[in-house]
């Protein structure tokens, strides 16, 4: 095989027929505000962890809608649960709430 | 001659009368202030055709010269009582007028920007509203709080509109080509100054909305980042900062400006929604409500009450004046109704 020094890598596409959306429906039973948001940004802009950390409340909530669950679990320590985002949402999301939902969530999910 | 009155002399309510009066009706234009479209006095030019404002207000003035129409300034209007028939008009003095219909052309307020603290509207000298900013270009005054020329401008969309927090879920539909109008115009004055708009969606759902956006991109370098700016503060040097997410990129943004314009939504005026109150036609945010959207858009649910313009939503001249018409053309069709409907009584009798 003629080697053309670069190596094709894994896809970076998001494959919606493979993604398990359970946990998505878990979290909208929770907290039904969740599916308000229109990615403005407000949140992260705003975000106490944001400003120490590349911690990105916005991208977190954008994989998990998509169900993109690696790494979440881990990312979403840095946050301090502070609430700021919730105060600025113009969609009226309970992030708070949300972020304590997805933490109980994934760790279920996680230990599968 | 059937008298009509007709609640607020802006658009809606100027365009109306004049159609009613070439139509032979008496009309009674009441406006609270002491001048007539006080929406339309500030601003210097219009969307979408950069018509200047003046002009706008001449022509719609001029439209009141006829004899048929008496127009009271300075006179507010508290309530409005069906009598039989008839309707009775009441005045902050008392007075009272009656007439056979009545058209509530009451319009609408810029939101106050000053409930959206965290912007610090109010606090800080450089951050102005879109109304603010407009009269600085009216009178080619464009200047940052120390008096100088603005090295850079940023426009905040949105606010006090698609904002629960402000109490207002809907889209006023008149700032997003307002900022991107306001930007080319500042690059008219100002070509070395900088411009910036933040945005969440552009809505140029207009004619010819969606070309300005596009030759602001190529002729005059305007700077378009989808990201809310959630907060503003002032720096030592008087500059405004504040901080982003350039959600595209994905990244945070913190950035100085000279000025920071917030482009402010319309929301029910005063007087629209005090008298869809006591009409019981008031819609949703305080707005008047129509009987039905598509069809008797100026139709309420009292017989010989019309309502006409921006009290009903948000909506630009050209569309204030179209349903302006569509109203008079309404209320000719009831007064011909009733006036048929009571000879026909009076032949039975
Ligand atoms: C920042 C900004 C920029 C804009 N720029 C443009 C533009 O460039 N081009 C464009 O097409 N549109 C523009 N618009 C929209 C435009 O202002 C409206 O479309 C237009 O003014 C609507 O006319 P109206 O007659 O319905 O209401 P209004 O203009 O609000 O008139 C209502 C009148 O009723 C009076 N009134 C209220 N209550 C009472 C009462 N109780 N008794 C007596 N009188 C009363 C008020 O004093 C007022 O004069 C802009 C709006 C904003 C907020
Ligand atoms: S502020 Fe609200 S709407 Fe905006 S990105 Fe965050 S969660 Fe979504
Ligand atoms: S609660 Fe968490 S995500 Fe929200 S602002 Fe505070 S640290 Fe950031
Ligand atoms: S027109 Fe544009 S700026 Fe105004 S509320 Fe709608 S999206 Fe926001």
């Amino acid at each position: 095989m003629i080697k053309f020094g670069f190596n094709i890598s894994e896809t970076r596409a998001i494959n919606l027929e493979d993604c398990d959306l359970e946990n998505v429906k878990k979290l909208h039973r929770e907290v039904s505000s969740f599916k308000l948001c229109v990615s403005c940004g407000a949140c992260s802009a705003t975000c106490s962890a944001r400003q120490f950390t590349d911690f990105n409340i916005r991208k977190i909530h954008a994989s998990f809608r998509r169900g993109q669950y690696a790494g979440l679990q881990e990312e979403l320590k840095a946050c301090m649960l502070c609430g700021k985002c919730t105060l600025v949402c113009p969609r009226g999301v309970n992030l708070r709430s949300m972020i304590i939902n997805m933490r109980k969530i994934l760790l279920e999910s996680n230990k599968k | 001659m059937k008298k009509i009155a007709v609640i607020g002399a802006g658009p809606a309510g100027i365009e109306a009368a004049s159609a009613l009066a070439l139509q032979n009706m008496e009309v009674l234009l009441f406006e609270k202030s002491s001048n007539t479209l006080t929406n339309i006095l500030d601003k210097a030019f219009l969307f979408p055709d950069f018509s200047l404002a003046n002009d706008m207000v001449d022509k719609l003035n001029k439209k009141l010269l006829h004899q048929n129409i008496t127009l009271h300034v300075g006179t507010e209007i508290v309530d409005i009582k069906q009598e039989g028939h008839e309707w009775k008009i009441i005045d902050k003095k008392g007075m009272s007028y009656i007439v056979a219909a009545v058209l509530l052309s009451t319009g609408y307020t810029p939101f106050d920007a000053k409930r959206k603290e965290e912007l610090g509207y109010g606090i800080y000298n450089g951050v102005l509203t879109s109304l603010d900013l407009e009269k600085m270009i009216k009178y080619n005054h464009i200047e940052n709080s120390m008096g100088e020329k603005p090295k850079r401008i940023v426009f905040l969309q949105c606010v006090g509109s698609r904002d629960e927090k402000s109490g207002n879920n809907y889209c006023s539909k008149i700032c997003c080509v307002t900022a991107v109008k306001q930007a080319i115009e500042v690059k008219k004055l100002l070509p070395d100054t900088e411009v910036y708009i933040f945005y969440m969606d552009l809505r140029m759902w207009g004619q010819s909305f969606e070309e300005m956006y596009r030759e602001s991109q190529e002729k005059y370098d305007v700077c378009y980042v989808r990201g809310r700016i959630s907060e503003a503060a002032t720096t030592f040097d008087k500059k405004i900062q504040f901080k982003a997410e350039d959600t595209l990129v994905g990244l945070p943004l913190k950035m100085n400006t000279d000025l920071l314009v917030l482009m402010v939504g319309m929301e029910a005026s005063c007087g629209t929604k005090q008298l869809a109150k006591k009409l019981s036609i008031e819609g949703d945010y305080g707005f008047a409500q129509s009987l039905n959207i598509h069809l008797q858009d100026n139709e309420t649910t009292s017989k010989g009450l019309f309502i006409a313009g921006s009290c009903k939503r948000p909506m630009g001249i050209n569309e204030t004046i179209a349903d302006a018409r569509s109203a008079a053309l309404a209320i000719m069709d009831y007064v011909d109704v009733n006036q048929s409907n009571k000879e026909s009584l009076a032949d039975n009798n």
